[in-house]
């Protein structure tokens, strides 16, 4: 028998970034015990690195949004593959979610009449993104964090979830180990909660922290979750592309929403070239009114910088490719032009955009106020994810086992409009914990087979009992999975380039299954990335099955095969489902019809 | 810095029982921070050296290490600004127990920021139920949520890295953490005689070291320390005060 720790909750949620500590908080708040586990240290979380702001329709900048508006936006940049319900859930709940937030101690820059300021980003209609500078994430992990700390929740830090445990089709637990001394951890719960993030680091290039390896995902799919629309996979359009040891490092959608524009090493404002159909209505025709609408003109129209991340990613890419680009293979970013129109620009870029000032000096040696930044795609977001009910957050095919946040799929369809993941994160972080605790309460105790659990340990030993010499380590067999994404199933795909992947992928599943790890069991981050590499390899595998089924271009999907949208693939989602023999299967599942009051909101907001 | 150049960095390896300085010889790329290194390292030569680090981008404060002597995230250290004739040494922080290599256990500060009274919001002023506040009013405590909890500042202070007073004293971090809570608008806690007995705000001499460290540039001792110790004082020591205390019987 595996020797463990056992320990017993009512809600285990496993994930500490925003929705984990939302779901954990909430759970709390009804008196059901909680253990929150998280990969890092608390407070660390991919949260902490999102910048510019979180979206909820306020109206505290402009009277003229409200949840309508904010519904129909998230749609149409999500193509209209969103869950419209989520959707629905997203707009009306974001605005209690955010203010709730300064109960607990948020400090949000303020309006003149002293209400929460909000600002442009992509695709919003109004002003709409609620923010502290460019460090809005760590302003919201930390409230959490510390309002959370005093809420009775029992936090496990630096352990990792490797398996889900189970009870029938029920999920009651989870197996885990410490990385101080290698230990082993049964949580056993009458609810689960995943809210573990992302998975880019599975690509080369990506703004995501080393926790980002999928594992919610991966730790779902083999308990028998279904994921949802994985081929959707967000590439920020501005990440730092120079030097390389920064290259992918998040540069803030802010920096467009303050003023920002692209050009092209021909000094050209590329981004007016051509505006795509679903907005040429809401964008600006010169940069004169581009500026107009940056600083609050109400009748000026976005400009085209402030289009959605997949039609901006692609146009850099297209520059790049026809050889217009900035010398390390990227797009000229300037703010400092704004000093045409503001006295003082180096002042208020400084206070607007602290951490991007701060970032290009110390590690590119580029002053943003006077010179412009290259930038160029780099992978941020999942937009797809583990399947679940909209209301409850509950997983179509595990009872008990709830998603919420990055990990979950459904709210932003085919591409995710920004700010849209700070508040997806609270309301379904909420939800999920909400319902958890409900569940938990009305179901029955749970037993967790010792058989479950010797082969979860057995498992986890595994790569300390191979020869760590075989093969070419965890690092590297890992950077090998990250080229191969990038190139094959990265911004540009097509059919060929598509099988190889899914063909190397298994060729790397097969060697990861006989990787060994040197070393002991204390804090040993070999051991743990061999680990890692199975939930890695997972998320790979999905995306790159879904990209090959989806023969069209559509959001965050880009085929070079197929690069025109087509109609039919409007209507539904693909969904990745392990099958009988142990192989991934992947198939369509229609969208339900919208409900008529919501399709008449899309319509009346044009 | 368009090559990449070879340096030789001296990284401590070791546990609680003791350790020492193991030498690497790393190739660095144009613009490498110290952290790139410790990857390559791990990568090919020493794949289960111990470090923490989560964001690379120095927004999470996890690579918190001492390198060349000096407590610095390692994310944010670039090679190419150290010395290059000698070698580059890389050590855990050294106020904290040493779990492994890198990594120390830093849980102490976890608890000592639970013991701090929590934020208190008043009643909403603004009719709609939220709360109105000035941004003049807000750019105070918004400094001090800079702070990305890498305890850089905990680690350089002579209070617990000299002295081991962890059980006496809270060290910058926390009274970084306090002075924003006090100096939030709408908060109505009063943490004054935690700081001072619990706390321990009295064991900092204002030496500035934290200050100098921090690597998001908040103002530790000039603007949250000293204002607090100015309020401990003035509700301790001041004679007007002590007088309406004694007479309202507090």
């Amino acid at each position: 028998m595996a020797e463990h720790q056992l320990i017993e909750h009512d809600v285990i949620v496993i994930g500490a970034g925003g929705a984990g500590l939302r779901a954990a908080i909430e759970a709390a708040s009804t008196g059901a015990s909680v253990g929150l586990v998280c990969k890092s240290l608390l407070g660390k979380a991919h949260t902490v690195m999102a910048e510019g702001g979180v979206a909820a329709a306020l109206a505290n900048a402009d009277e003229r949004d409200n949840w309508m508006v904010h519904f129909a936006d998230t749609m149409r940049g999500g193509q209209y593959l969103n869950s419209w319900r989520m959707a629905e859930l997203h707009a009306q709940e974001a605005p209690d979610r955010v203010r709730e937030l300064e109960a607990w101690g948020a400090l949000l820059d303020r309006t003149k009449d002293g209400r929460m300021n909000q600002r442009n980003f992509g695709g919003h209609a109004y002003p709409r993104l609620a923010h502290v500078g460019d460090r809005t994430g760590l302003e919201m992990i930390r409230t959490l964090q510390d309002h959370g700390i005093h809420q009775g929740i029992d936090v496990h830090m630096e352990v990792t979830v490797t398996r889900l445990l189970k009870d029938g089709d029920r999920c009651v637990g989870a197996f885990a180990y410490d990385r101080e001394r290698g230990r082993f951890k049964v949580f056993k719960g009458k609810a689960v909660v995943l809210a573990t993030g992302g998975l880019g680091r599975a690509f080369l290039v990506t703004s995501n922290s080393w926790e980002y390896t999928g594992d919610g995902h991966s730790l779902a799919y083999h308990a028998g979750a279904e994921l949802v629309d994985m081929e959707f996979v967000q590439f920020h359009p501005t990440g730092m592309v120079w030097p390389p040891s920064v290259r992918g490092i998040l540069v803030t959608e802010g920096v467009r929403g303050e003023g920002g524009i692209l050009k092209n090493s021909e000094g050209r404002r590329f981004m007016f070239d051509d505006i795509p159909p679903l907005y040429v209505d809401q964008t600006a025709d010169t940069p004169e009114e581009g500026w107009r609408y940056v600083i609050g003109d109400r009748d000026a129209r976005r400009p085209p910088e402030l289009l959605t991340r997949d039609h901006v990613a692609r146009k850099i890419v297209k520059e790049v490719k026809e050889g217009r680009g900035s010398p390390h293979g990227g797009a000229f970013l300037d703010i400092a032009w704004i000093k045409e129109h503001i006295k003082d620009s180096e002042a208020h870029i400084k206070k607007k955009l602290p951490s991007m000032y701060h970032q290009f000096k110390e590690l590119a040696g580029i002053d943003i106020t006077k010179e412009p930044m290259e930038v160029g795609p780099t992978t941020h977001y999942a937009m797809g994810g583990i399947r679940v009910d909209p209301d409850s957050q509950m997983t179509t095919t595990v009872r008990g086992l709830f998603a919420a946040g990055e990990c979950a799929g459904g709210l932003h369809g085919a591409n995710r409009l920004g700010g849209n993941s700070l508040s997806d994160l609270l309301v379904f972080g909420k939800r999920a914990g909400e319902y958890a605790a409900k569940f938990a309460q009305e179901s029955g105790s749970v037993a967790i087979g010792q058989d479950q659990i010797d082969l979860a340990a057995r498992e986890a030993l595994a790569p300390l009992e191979r020869d760590p010499g075989a093969d070419v380590g965890p690092y590297r067999l890992q950077y090998e999975l990250q080229e191969l994404m990038q190139d094959k199933a990265g911004i540009a795909r097509e059919e060929d380039g598509l099988k190889q992947a899914l063909d190397q992928i298994h060729g790397l599943q097969q060697r990861a299954r006989r990787m060994g790890a040197g070393g002991s069991r204390e804090y040993n981050p070999g051991w743990h990335t061999t680990l890692d590499l199975e939930s890695l390899l997972t998320v790979a595998e999905a995306v790159a099955m879904g990209a090959l089924e989806r023969r069209e271009s559509r959001g965050a999907h880009s085929r070079i095969d197929h690069l025109e949208k087509k109609k039919e693939w409007g209507s539904f989602n693909h969904v990745i489902k392990m099958g009988p023999g142990g192989e991934m299967e992947i198939r369509r599942e229609e969208i339900p019809p919208i409900r008529q009051d919501l399709k008449d909101i899309i319509e009346e907001q044009g | 810095m368009a090559t990449a150049t070879t340096h030789e960095f001296k990284v401590w390896r070791g546990d609680a029982d003791g350790g020492e300085m193991k030498s690497y010889t790393v190739e660095c790329g144009p613009g490498y921070v110290v952290l790139d290194a410790i990857h390559e390292i791990q990568a090919d030569q020493a794949q289960d050296l111990a470090v923490r680090w989560n964001c690379k981008a120095g927004k999470c404060g996890s690579c918190s290490a001492e390198i060349n002597g000096r407590p610095r995230l390692m994310c944010m250290t670039r090679v190419d600004e150290l010395p290059e004739d000698q070698p580059i040494t890389v050590e855990p922080m050294r106020a904290f127990p040493v779990l492994r290599d890198l990594v120390t256990d830093v849980s102490w500060n976890y608890e000592v920021k639970k013991s701090i009274p929590k934020f208190q919001p008043s009643a909403p002023n603004g009719d709609d139920g939220t709360w109105r506040m000035d941004q003049y009013d807000v750019d105070r405590p918004q400094e001090f949520r800079k702070c990305i909890e890498c305890f850089l500042c905990q680690d350089v202070c002579h209070v617990l890295r000299d002295h081991h007073l962890h059980d006496k004293f809270a060290g910058p971090r926390h009274y970084v953490y306090a002075a924003n809570l006090e100096m939030n608008p709408i908060d109505t806690g009063d943490r004054l005689a935690a700081l001072r007995d619990d706390l321990g705000i009295g064991y900092c001499n204002i030496t500035k070291c934290c200050t100098k460290v921090c690597p998001e540039g908040i103002t530790i001792t000039d603007n949250a320390i000293i204002p607090l110790k100015e309020r401990v004082v003035d509700r301790s020591y001041d004679p007007l005060s002590m007088l309406i205390s004694k007479i309202r019987g507090k």
